[in-house]
């Protein structure tokens, strides 16, 4: 990382023209595009980009795969809104970035990727670590390009930012031959600034799409809100929340969508899908209007389309045309920015009596909310749902949580309730496992300032888990919190209620979680009821450094309620047992 | 149902697979692709014909519209316009039974392009089911037919129609001053095919 000195040289880049080398041009172009932190992995073929690093006001986290390198420019990328970049050489360092490429793709994520490859002479010759990785990633990636001169060094990563941020943003790979890195060229951070941004030539909002999105609205008797991810992506919570309040809307989010509208608001009905709670999905299959904003009516929140929302208008408010009609036929689509489009609406929209609707769904909701198991009295055993609930208490819901997949991450879903967006990281499109650890070191060097929170499965974990180095090496503090039951647990679930119990290749033996954080100098605990949940979440957050909790929780628990694939969406396997449970009062 | 997807893309190494790799993800398979230069510096057409369903064809197109260097695309569907293609036939062919093929020649307006004592080979500019009758009446012989190259459809709509996307870049070096775009949204259909 660069001195103070070079700083000056680094910026004086950017105003007066040089001759640099392709590699210089790297980080010259990334400082001017407001890039502080990079995550990477060196090898043969980036190598000169590495050597100059050193000229540079740029902090590069070395990683331990380069998988993690993108997920941490995911997490990165989540936490702030700003591109993530992450680095890594050419063949073997760029094929390991593949998972964590495709995982930022399925949501819309905005990165980077830099990899070095063989010299131009060599390209398509099978030479010693050559692969080819613009080809590889081209169906991953929102645009890639392979870059063999100099001089298109600078215009290129221009391009692959403005690319990554807008319309759907989305992950763009820039691979860069070794003699383009090793050559020079002149530098001009202005002049390669890329063509103005063409906007998708196929959005349009008009005049009458919003009379008749206003009209379905004013019109409607059970309306709801699907909140997708597109809100935090478009910055449209104050909008989407007005919609709500002043029409009286009550809103379902999206996995991705948590934390876009206040888990708190009175309005919040909680998340949709698969594993969204049974009010939820009845009020979406009794609607008469769906407005789903920034959402894609993926399959995990529809379940079967034959049967999905059938009585319900649906008014679709997209920033990709591609998505308009392609699960379910839309009678109105408004295809724009989603702040713009509902700043264009709001106007139309006027206040509104919900009452009888919500009454309806509280009626819907009845003793289901208190039969929840987070309202179980301690039996002894730990249920991850408690973990996940205390978590939410103490940490006063204010927390960057970071979730892997599997059980744990709807769990987490459920019962850690999100306030504000970009709270809840979590890979909802391509279901990552490894995701949570990487991310999460992305997110905090996005965020010092904030608490973070890794809630992994003790399968997930230990995909990635080689990245706890990483946090050791860039002394940076992250709360762990290892869901361990043992198993492969989600896949275990779906055995045990699809495939007769067959557990096959799903038990799960793991290593001592505290012995491993320990090995690495990271402190931990076991936790293995709930008496001692508080005190062990209490001491990890005071704890200078990275802290571990491997939470030993009972192993054949399982997420409910589940609309299992293709079922419809109403139909749910509900939590077992009868006997509604009282609320206990601080858990208000 | 047949769509043909017209479509200016740049013309720069691997955009033929950006384009191509859509419509594998989509495992549909496409029956023809012409691509070749523009009036427009740096931008190559295309014209792409595949079998998909109705719906199929706005996903598609808005899809293409998202590849980065995919500048404009059109689905021409069923709206007039002008579909060519050309076809190189070789044919075995000696100077005794040379004459009958000289006739049917002529009869489809087609040419000769090429004559040895051997073989002899015709081109044929047209619509498919003219290309397609003079080959079928070439195969009437057995072993008549040597090699058939076919260009695959290239497709322009009839009349004076830009589409906005192009409209909005300016004009290619060949247009005159640009006509108000209202004026050149419709297209003037000409007399059909
Ligand atoms: C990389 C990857 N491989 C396989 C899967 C399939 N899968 C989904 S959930 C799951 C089990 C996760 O187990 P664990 O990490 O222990 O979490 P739990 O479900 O037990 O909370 C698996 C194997 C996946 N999502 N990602
Ligand atoms: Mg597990």
């Amino acid at each position: 990382m660069g001195t103070n000195a070079t700083t000056q040289a680094a910026n004086a880049h950017l105003t007066t023209p040089a001759r640099l080398t392709g590699a210089e041009i790297v980080w010259a172009t990334l400082v001017g595009e407001g890039v502080t932190t990079v995550f990477g992995y060196p090898g043969g073929a980036i190598l000169p980009v590495y050597d100059a690093l050193r000229k540079f006001p740029i902090h590069h986290v070395l990683v331990r795969h380069e998988q993690g390198a993108a997920h941490m420019a995911d997490g990165y990328a989540r936490a702030s809104g700003k591109v993530g970049v992450a680095i890594a050489t050419s063949g073997p360092g760029a094929t390991n970035l593949v998972t964590g490429i495709a995982t930022a793709m399925l949501d819309s994520i905005p990165i980077v990727c830099i990899t070095g490859n063989v010299s131009s002479k060599v390209l398509g010759t099978d030479a010693f670590q050559e692969v080819d990785i613009t080809g590889i990633t081209l169906p991953v990636t929102k645009h890639n390009f392979l870059i063999s001169r100099t001089e298109d060094v600078a215009p290129a990563l221009r391009h692959a930012f403005q690319i990554a941020r807008s319309g759907r943003p989305g992950p763009v790979l820039v691979d860069i031959t070794k003699d383009a890195q090793q050559a020079t060229a002149l530098f001009d951070f202005a002049a390669a600034k890329p063509r103005p941004y063409r906007p998708h030539p196929m959005l349009h909002v008009e005049d009458s799409g919003l009379a008749q999105a206003a009209e379905l609205i004013r019109n409607a008797k059970r309306p709801v809100i699907l909140a997708g991810h597109g809100i935090i992506e478009s910055s449209a919570m104050e909008q989407v929340r007005t919609l709500a309040e002043r029409a009286q809307i009550p809103v379902a989010l999206t996995l991705l969508g948590l934390g876009a509208f206040p888990a708190s608001h009175p309005l919040n009905l909680g998340m949709m899908g698969m594993h969204g709670e049974a009010w939820v999905n009845h009020a979406i299959q009794e609607a008469d209007l769906l407005i789903a904003c920034g959402m894609r009516f993926d399959d995990r929140v529809t379940g079967s389309l034959a049967t999905y929302a059938t009585k319900a208008k649906k008014i679709h408010i997209e920033v990709d045309p591609a998505e308009i009609n392609k699960n379910i036929k839309v009678d109105v689509a408004l295809v724009g920015d989603l702040r713009e489009v509902l700043e264009q609406l709001l106007p139309r929209i006027p206040g509104r009596d919900g009452s009888a609707w919500l009454k309806t769904i509280d009626g819907i909701k009845g003793a289901a909310a208190v039969r929840d198991i987070k309202n179980l009295p301690d039996s002894g055993h730990l249920y991850a749902a408690h973990v996940m609930h205390d978590l939410w208490r103490i940490t006063g819901g204010n927390a960057i949580v970071v979730t892997d997949v599997g059980q744990h991450q709807m769990w987490e879903a459920q019962y850690y309730h999100h306030e504000h967006p970009r709270t809840l990281i979590t890979s909802g499109g391509l279901g990552t496992m490894g995701f949570a650890l990487p991310a999460a070191i992305g997110a905090k060097f996005a965020c010092p300032d904030k608490e973070v929170w890794v809630i992994a499965g003790d399968g997930g974990f230990q995909m990635t888990s080689a990245e706890l180095a990483t946090i050791v090496q860039e002394k940076i503090k992250i709360n762990i919190a290892v869901i361990n039951n043992g198993y492969l647990g989600m896949v275990r679930q779906w055995q045990e209620f699809f495939y007769e119990r067959n557990y096959e290749a799903t038990p799960m033996v793991s290593p001592d979680f505290v012995k491993l954080a320990g090995a690495h100098g990271i402190q931990g605990l076991t936790v293995r009821t709930r008496a001692e949940v508080a005190e062990a979440v209490n001491e990890a957050r005071s704890a200078p450094g990275a802290f571990l909790i491997n939470f030993k929780v009972e192993k054949e628990d399982s997420v409910y309620p589940m609309v299992s694939a293709g079922s419809a969406l109403h139909e749910m396997i509900r939590r077992p047992g009868n006997d509604p449970l009282v609320e206990s009062p601080d858990d208000k | 149902m047949l769509h043909t997807f017209v479509a200016y893309v740049e013309d720069l190494p691997g955009v033929l697979t950006r384009v191509a790799s859509l419509f594998r993800r989509l495992n549909i398979n496409i029956n023809s692709l012409t691509v070749g230069r523009s009036e427009r510096p740096g931008l190559s057409r295309l014209t792409l014909v595949c079998e998909a369903s109705a719906e199929a064809g706005d996903r598609i197109r808005a899809s293409l519209f998202k590849l980065e260097n995919v500048v404009d695309v059109d689905d021409i569907a069923k709206d007039p316009a002008v579909t060519r293609e050309l076809a190189l036939i070789k044919i075995a062919a000696t100077p005794r039974n040379r004459a009958q093929i000289f006739d049917l020649v002529e009869v489809f307006r087609a040419r000769i392009v090429d004559l040895t004592s051997e073989s002899l080979m015709i081109e044929m500019t047209g619509v498919e089911s003219k290309i397609e009758g003079l080959i079928e009446v070439l195969r009437e012989d057995e072993g008549r037919i040597l090699e058939i190259c076919r260009s695959g459809k290239m497709t322009m709509r009839r009349g004076h129609h830009i589409s906005s996307v192009l409209n909005a870049m300016g004009a290619g070096p060949d247009m005159p001053a640009e006509p108000p775009l209202e004026a050149l949204e419709e297209g003037a259909a000409g007399e059909p095919e």
